[in-house]
């Protein structure tokens, strides 16, 4: 693939985007923004504090906890502590989609709940409000659970949510009150709340039901969170191939459904960075291996069917697997076909999320698009390089904040869904349990790769790259839009969506196409259409 | 269903910070700049740029553990010298969160250890910093207290000029853009502040800029102190909260307060203030507008006249509404709002004296669960606020006029108009086809005409 690609001198990119900052900050961000090399795989510094005044795109650890990883959840009322602007910010703007039973069951997506914390609840505590605010809830929808979300005076004025949930729980009997230490100012961003909320899923959820479930193949679906509905995609898929899905984390579940969640035969993780926690949790406890997959792209999903039906070892599964994608596959290839003319050749850049600047490549190599710059806003260096690099990551301060809970082996509940010999053959086979290989090995060489892109940094790399889609926030969105670069927004879709499974990546090709081919872009001129820009940066690109 | 009174469900107001970012948006050459945790800027950034559909840089000092523990001090200042590197802004404006004011930094005295330490070396900015913690008031609060931080810093004394202070309160850009156009026409050089009217609703970028282009620049806003008059549209706000309060207070600026000209009766106060302060009429352009919208509510009073409406949003967007849904003879049937001032009702009253006997109920502090529950009860036509109350609409069927902030549903939030004649005139048009557009969907007819 690389050599059919030329990209600008990436070493002199890299001298681009520092040399407006002051010595320190760039000494700092030099160590972040990589020129990739999928042979050797060069370390990427991540995961590290955001230096104040560089404007970040970064969210906070209440936004991981609370925004991500709860949020989605349709049962449980989600009650954020604290003065008001929290709640009322995370209050459905991340699209998640979720579908009750019927109109009676419980969903609580379309509220915001919050103490709305004033003044006097900052000097003189409070507690009392939050006990109260939690009876409240519970004397009018009788949830099945209440979560409790800090938010950033929490922390400092001393209220103990977890006490004051422990007391409500005991106080209502039937309701499971539990709280999350997720002030904003933990961790380096929202990372550390996904880490806190998985924490809190897996002590008060995961294992309080052990009803087993029919289905021959049970398997959970972790970091998946059903934004436009790509969790419904991906169960129409599960379904048609006979596969029985326990519980997603956390797009559609309920709460049965993740207590009972520890009862399935296999882990698929969709998004690495904000659930692997689990993934390893419940393994050591329940001793379900776990697997990273991905339904973004056609391609990727058809290869995790795959990958399940191997794992499984089954061979009707297997040739029911096959069928299923025998019969997806040629509709989306009739489309490909179709747009294919129109954007092969094109270049896309993707600076989004802990997982999505890694998948949303798929989609695009389908489309015969070249990602050339890619990185993640909030992950850490595995999600880059691969899990190998696990030992050798530095623990710094703001990680040993994140409790890391001490998982053992469960007395009872612990079963080896599969046996080190039967692991070991998997393995041989290809299968990579209990791993994944990061971003990195799939993109090109000489490719950018940059951790936590700066809004500065981003302006600098569409100058010199003038890709022809950039892919990330809202944030983002319409700053690049000023200087004639569509931009799609891979948290929100652009309010459209699916776009996983078959039927999402239809979706999400006809997207990109109205999109780099649309008219509109011809009235603006971009800034480098004025003047004759650094000659020794411009390239051309030619894909193979 | 009574519902629980301790908790809010589906928060009626935002945070106080917000108010202070757009504020501050409206300062030419100016970066915002929060003092507390990251996400409350990436949060803001978010929700700002869902409604105005621009870019909107945040800076922050991006606190970590031991930042709240021990005192940000030391992460603003690295804050400040990065933005100034960066950005090489004439202005910074700094507000705090909940976070800072939790733990009691003194920011103005980190300031100034700033300017003492850098003032040699780097750059110096002009720093404004606005109070701003989100556990008291709402995003209007933060507004105002960033308007009026940015008065105190740098309104100067001097001899008077032919100048007029045009405090707007929190409108939409193409409200701003209509101020602008007027005192243009009326020949009155003034002093608007905040004006985002183009670093929120502007154009593509032909060339590259840090921050976008537009705002009052800090020049005239120093000038601020030798106008003639203030004017600042707001029924609530309290002379210790407002800029015109502290230009009259510091500088002996007389402060004229209106409430936000929304219907012909409050137009007409703002343009005879106009007239009073010019000496001179009014342009027949605007005669004509305020013609053409008396001839409109003639064509039009049919369709709205007893038409019950459930208002919310800010008190001032309320207030004002109230005024001009009674002019057209529409019923308020509640009048509601997240602020919390302690005047709403009062200020109701002086436009209204027998507002309990026509049935006007008014709520102040109100969630949208409470206002769910009063409109189960007084069953309104239609429903008048930002987005945020669709969901209400949706599961009531009851239809919702989109207006003020925050407008995420809908496209062109931003160059939607709210005040003066032009504005009324919209807002009036809106309102007639909202209700016919009911009545044609109503209909077993299928009318085509209306």
């Amino acid at each position: 693939m690389e050599a059919n690609t030329h990209f600008p001198d990436p070493s002199q990119v890299r001298e681009e985007l520092i040399q407006r900052y002051p010595t320190k900050v760039a000494k700092k961000r030099a160590k972040s923004i990589i020129v990739n090399d999928p042979q050797i795989i060069p370390e990427v510094q991540a995961n590290v504090r955001t230096v104040p005044g560089i404007i970040t795109q970064r969210g906070c650890s209440y936004a991981g906890c609370k925004g991500v990883v709860l949020g989605p959840t349709r049962d449980i009322v989600n009650i954020v502590h604290g003065p008001i602007g929290c709640s009322f910010y995370a209050w459905m703007t991340r699209r998640n989609q979720t579908r009750p039973e019927s109109l009676e069951d419980a969903n609580f997506i379309p509220y915001c709940f919050s103490t709305d914390m004033q003044e006097e609840n900052i000097v003189f505590g409070g507690e009392k409000k939050l006990k109260q605010a939690i009876q409240e809830a519970y004397d009018l929808f009788h949830p099945k659970s209440i979560a409790i979300f800090s938010t950033c005076p929490v922390g400092l004025i001393g209220d103990d949510v977890h006490a004051a949930s422990r007391e409500m729980k005991e106080k209502l009997g039937d309701c499971n009150v539990f709280g999350f230490s997720c002030e904003g100012y933990r961790g380096v961003s929202q990372s550390a709340g996904h880490h806190i909320a998985n924490n809190g899923v897996f002590k008060h959820m995961v294992g309080r039901d052990n009803t087993p479930s029919e289905g021959k193949f049970k398997l959970n679906l972790l970091g998946e969170y059903n934004i436009g509905g790509d969790a419904f995609e991906i169960e129409r898929i599960f379904e048609k191939a006979g596969l029985t899905l326990i519980s997603s984390f956390s797009g559609n579940s309920t709460v049965k459904q993740l207590e009972n969640s520890h009862m399935a035969d296999l882990n698929v993780i969709q998004c690495h960075r904000s659930i692997n926690y689990m993934g390893d949790m419940m393994e050591t406890k329940y001793g379900i291996p776990w697997m990273k997959v991905s339904f973004v792209g056609a391609e990727s999903s058809a290869k995790s069917l795959r990958k399940i039906a191997e794992y499984f070892g089954d061979e009707e599964l297997k040739a029911k697997v096959e069928a299923v994608i025998a019969e997806e596959m040629p509709k989306v290839k009739a489309i490909i076909d179709e747009i294919l003319p129109r954007t092969k050749g094109k270049t896309a850049m993707l600076f989004v999320g802990g997982s999505r600047a890694h998948h949303y490549q798929d989609l695009f190599t389908e489309l015969g698009m070249t990602t050339v710059a890619a990185g993640y806003e909030f992950a850490h260096r595995d999600d880059y390089e691969g899990r190998e690099v696990l030992p050798n990551i530095k623990i710094d301060a703001d990680s040993k904040n994140i409790e890391e809970l001490k998982v053992v082996a469960d007395p009872e509940l612990y079963n080896p869904r599969k046996t080190e010999a039967e692991l070991e053959a998997l393995k041989e086979k290809g299968l990579e349990i209990n791993g994944y290989e990061g971003m990195m090995k799939q993109m090109t060489k000489k490719s950018l790769v940059v951790d936590d892109l700066s809004h500065y940094e981003s302006e600098k790399l569409i100058e010199i790259y003038k890709p022809d889609i950039f892919c990330a926030g809202i944030k983002e969105k319409y700053v690049v839009q000023k200087m004639g670069v569509p931009l799609k927004q891979l948290h929100s879709y652009d309010y459209g969506g699916p776009y996983t499974g078959f039927e999402g990546a239809v979706n999400f090709y006809k997207d990109i196409d109205r999109m780099v081919n649309n008219p509109v872009w011809k009235l603006i001129k971009a800034p480098w259409e004025k003047a004759g820009n650094g000659a020794a940066l411009e390239a051309t690109y030619v894909t193979q | 269903m009574k519902h629980a009174k301790t908790a809010t469900q589906n928060a009626c107001k935002l945070c106080n910070p917000l108010g202070a970012c757009l504020a501050f948006r409206g300062i030419e050459n100016c970066v915002p700049f929060l003092h507390g945790s990251q996400g409350c800027a990436t949060y803001i950034r978010r929700y700002l740029i869902s409604h105005y559909k621009e870019p909107i840089d945040i800076a922050s000092s991006n606190f970590h553990e031991e930042s709240a523990v021990f005192g940000g001090s030391h992460n603003l200042q690295v804050g400040l010298k990065n933005v100034t590197a960066q950005y090489k802004p004439e202005v910074i404006g700094i507000a705090t969160t909940c976070l800072s004011e939790t733990i009691g930094d003194d920011v103005p005295m980190i300031l100034r250890e700033y300017t003492k330490t850098y003032r040699n070396g780097t750059p110096m900015p002009i720093m404004i910093h606005a109070s701003t913690p989100s556990y008291q008031g709402s995003h209007i609060d933060g507004f105002h207290a960033a308007v009026r931080a940015t008065v105190v810093t740098l309104a100067e004394k001097g001899e008077r000029q032919n100048l007029v202070n045009m405090f707007p309160n929190m409108v939409s850009p193409a409200d701003l853009r209509y101020l602008k156009e007027i005192f243009t026409d009326f020949r009155l050089p003034c002093m608007l502040l905040p004006d985002y009217s183009q670093t929120m609703d502007g154009g593509p970028w032909g060339e590259y800029h840090r921050i976008p282009p537009g705002g009052t620049p800090a020049s005239a806003i120093a000038n601020a102190g030798k106008a003639t008059a203030s004017i600042e549209f707001t029924s609530t706000l309290a002379a210790s909260k407002s800029a015109a309060g502290y230009l009259e207070e510091a500088f002996g600026v007389p402060r004229h307060q209106l409430s936000l000209p929304i219907g012909i009766k409050e137009s007409d106060k703002f343009f005879d203030l106009l007239e009073t302060l010019t000496e001179q009429p009014r342009p027949e352009k605007y005669e004509d507008e305020r013609r053409r919208l008396v001839d409109a509510y003639a064509d039009g009073h049919k369709y709205v006249f007893e038409k019950k409406v459930i208002l919310y949003g800010e008190e001032d967007l309320v207030v004002a509404m109230t005024a001009f849904l009674r002019e057209i003879g529409m019923m308020p049937v509640l009048c509601a709002s997240g602020g919390k001032s302690g005047q709403l009702k009062q200020r109701l009253i002086e436009l209204i004296p027998d507002l309990e006997e026509q049935g006007i109920k008014v709520r102040e502090g109100v969630d949208f669960m409470d206002i769910e529950d009063e409109a189960k009860i007084l069953k309104p036509d239609f429903l008048i606020g930002n987005s945020k109350g669709y969901t209400m609409s949706r599961k009531n069927n009851i239809p919702l006029l989109r207006i003020g902030f925050p407008i995420h549903d809908r496209f062109g939030g931003q160059r939607a108009h709210h005040i003066g004649y032009r504005g009324t005139q919209e807002l009036f048009d809106r309102i007639v086809n909202t209700v016919i557009e009911q009545r044609q969907n109503a209909s077993s007819i299928g009318y085509t005409y209306m």
